[in-house]
């Protein structure tokens, strides 16, 4: 395989000061539940964020507020430094940068691994076929599973069906990936095959935000723990730090909960 | 609890008598006392029944005669009638001796039909064989140019008549359809209210009502000096009712789609016209396979109620050739024969539906 893509990749991810995801004051409210409160965050190129903390918390909906799956009331997000307003085609250009795994995988179920991976390269980037194919098996490679490329997403067992998603959503060249709770909907055998995956690529230096209840994931990779507790983040602190030495009772009493058996 | 380790067994094959004709027999009709007791009266029911039936249709049965007084003298069916009329039949009122122009466009249509069930032609090529198939009917049917005789609309009927009226009106219908369906649960309130009030307008009153307003209201509107043809009147009635039908059972597919394939498409930042046709369509409407054939059939039936509105459709022309008063008697030979060429083409549908749910089933392990 032409190795091109992946230097790129890496090249583009190399840890540096410019800010990748940026929340200000963010707001967002499900009817008359106050679901994210005062929300601020910002990532830098090449950070890996985990986002934590009980269900319920706010979690999914902060990243999903990124890339506009939902629409949060008040403050402001600036994704690759782009704003993020109500325009569809902001939004779209938005969602360009931004790739997303999520917890029930929700690949295309009529299209093989393959036509799943090239589909939004093709449509989207307007790449000529050869060159969306080659990316794909590239990165199908990358996450291990190149012999599959053929088959259809039902065929695949779940960690091989996230896996592929991953692959999918790299080859739209993210400039962040998103991950929201990608190891909840497997079983237990496959979440290390998805893990590893998500560790090589925190490894490359991809800039990252995972919901996650992976703590040991955390532990290894995350530049930062984010804890959220009824839509607020509560505390936020480099793993070593936030294992070990958490500020907040909550914080300590998540901890206690999830880390004791 | 004793602890245990056991040993890999290696598969069996499964018990004689589950297996093979025998074991389906027994698994199927002779499942104890009651299913045995219901196998035999079944069959006794079946020896009963059938061999009177088939005298009737075949033994005993006149397929040629001079005149009605043979079918008369004899016990069985009179398919003489259909041999004596058929050209009635099949081809309405339309000129005797330019009979072949119907038949050759009517093979034409079918031909058309045939080439767009095949998944390969499912691209522009569609548009290609749709031009081609069309065009070659209604030169043929209308004529007036390349020397062949003009034909007036009035004069179409039979067979071809209905399968026009059937395939355009499905071909018509089924994109306006997914629009409607689409409109329905679309954002924009207008877009939204608008397809519904069509859907449920449509979709409330009897297409013999459409029909009749579309042949007798719909001239007190137009300005004197334009007319529109009664066939197309016809035809535009049916593809008003049928997408009203079929838009209800589209949205059932769309329906079926989690809300995740939205998500993922978004994501992806495909836009919402791809994301429809990329995504969610093919998905929906590969659910939707069985009511939508379904509703093919019943509209492919339904065409039969432009006799109302003096269309000389395949039921219109039986009841013509019923008009003979010599061989009026033999009207269950009449409906029998119709009724087997409306079962072929809906039979048609009904396994090539079958069909597609399998080759379009991506579910199946490798």
């Amino acid at each position: 395989m032409e190795q091109p893509v992946e230097s790129d990749v890496t090249v583009a991810n190399q840890r540096s000061d410019e800010v990748i995801v940026e929340m200000r004051k963010v707001n967002k409210w499900f009817g008359e539940f106050h679901v994210l409160r005062d929300v601020d965050l910002t990532v830098k190129r090449g950070e890996r964020y985990v986002v934590c903390g009980p269900s319920g918390s706010g979690k999914s909906t902060l990243i999903r507020c990124l890339n506009r799956l939902e629409e949060h009331q008040e403050g402001g997000i600036t994704v690759n430094g782009i704003e993020l307003t109500n325009d569809v085609k902001n939004i779209e250009m938005i969602r360009r940068e931004v790739g997303m795994v999520f917890q029930q995988f929700n690949l295309f179920p009529h299209l093989t691994v393959m036509e799943n991976c090239t589909l939004a390269p093709l449509w989207v980037r307007h790449m000529p076929k050869k060159e969306a194919d080659a990316l794909a098996m590239q990165y199908l490679e990358r996450v291990r599973i190149p012999e599959q490329a053929h088959k259809y997403p039902g065929q695949l067992s779940g960690g091989q069906q996230q896996r592929v998603a991953i692959a999918r959503a790299l080859c739209m060249r993210p400039q962040v990936m998103l991950f929201d709770e990608p190891t909840s909907a497997l079983d237990p055998e496959m979440i290390k095959e998805v893990l590893d995956v998500m560790v090589e690529l925190a490894e490359e230096g991809m800039t990252m935000i995972c919901v996650t209840h992976e703590m040991g994931f955390a532990k290894s990779v995350a530049n930062a723990v984010v804890f959220m507790d009824q839509g607020e983040v509560v505390e936020m602190a480099p793993p070593s730090e936030f294992f070990t030495n958490p500020k907040s009772e909550r914080t300590k009493l998540f901890l206690s909960q999830v880390l004791e058996h | 609890m004793a602890s245990f380790v056991k040993n890999p067994t290696p598969p069996r094959s499964p018990p004689l008598a589950s297996v093979g004709v025998l074991g389906w027999l027994r698994t199927n009709l002779f499942n104890g006392w009651w299913n045995s007791l219901l196998t035999v009266l079944f069959l006794a029911l079946l020896a009963w029944v059938v061999p009177p039936m088939l005298d009737w249709l075949v033994f005993n049965a006149v397929f040629r005669a001079d005149s009605s007084d043979e079918c008369r003298a004899a016990d069985g069916a009179c398919w003489a009638f259909v041999e004596v009329k058929y050209r009635l039949i099949l081809f309405g009122r339309y000129p005797f001796d330019e009979q072949w122009r119907p038949l050759v466009g009517m093979l034409a249509l079918i031909a058309m039909a045939l080439a767009s069930c095949d998944r390969r032609n499912w691209n522009r090529r569609l548009l290609f064989i749709w031009a081609a198939g069309l065009s070659v009917f209604f030169i043929l049917m209308g004529g007036g140019v390349f020397g062949l005789t003009s034909v007036r609309t009035s004069l179409w009927g039979g067979l071809p008549l209905t399968l026009m009226l059937a395939f355009i009106g499905i071909a018509a219908a089924f994109p306006i359809s997914i629009l409607l369906a689409l409109g329905r649960r679309s954002n924009l309130p207008l877009i939204r209210a608008l397809c519904v009030g069509y859907i449920e307008l449509i979709r409330g009153v009897p297409l013999i009502s459409l029909l009749f307003m579309a042949s007798f209201m719909l001239p007190l509107f137009m300005p004197t000096g334009v007319s529109i043809d009664a066939v197309l009147r016809a035809q535009v009635a049916i593809i008003i009712f049928a997408a009203a039908y079929l838009a209800e059972v589209i949205r059932g597919g769309l329906q079926a789609l989690p809300k995740g394939q939205y998500e993922a498409a978004d994501a992806l930042g495909l836009g919402y016209w791809k994301t429809q046709q990329l995504i969610i369509l093919p998905q929906a409407l590969k659910i939707a396979i069985p009511p939508i054939v379904n509703t093919f059939i019943g509209l492919f039936k339904d065409t039969s109620l432009v006799a109302i509105v003096s269309l000389t459709d395949l039921v219109l022309a039986t009841r013509q050739a019923l008009g003979d008063p010599e061989w009026r008697q033999f009207f269950i030979e009449a409906y029998m024969f119709i009724m087997f060429i409306y079962w072929i083409f809906c039979y048609f549908m009904s396994k090539y539906s079958q069909y597609l749910e399998r080759v379009l089933s991506t579910t199946r392990r490798a």
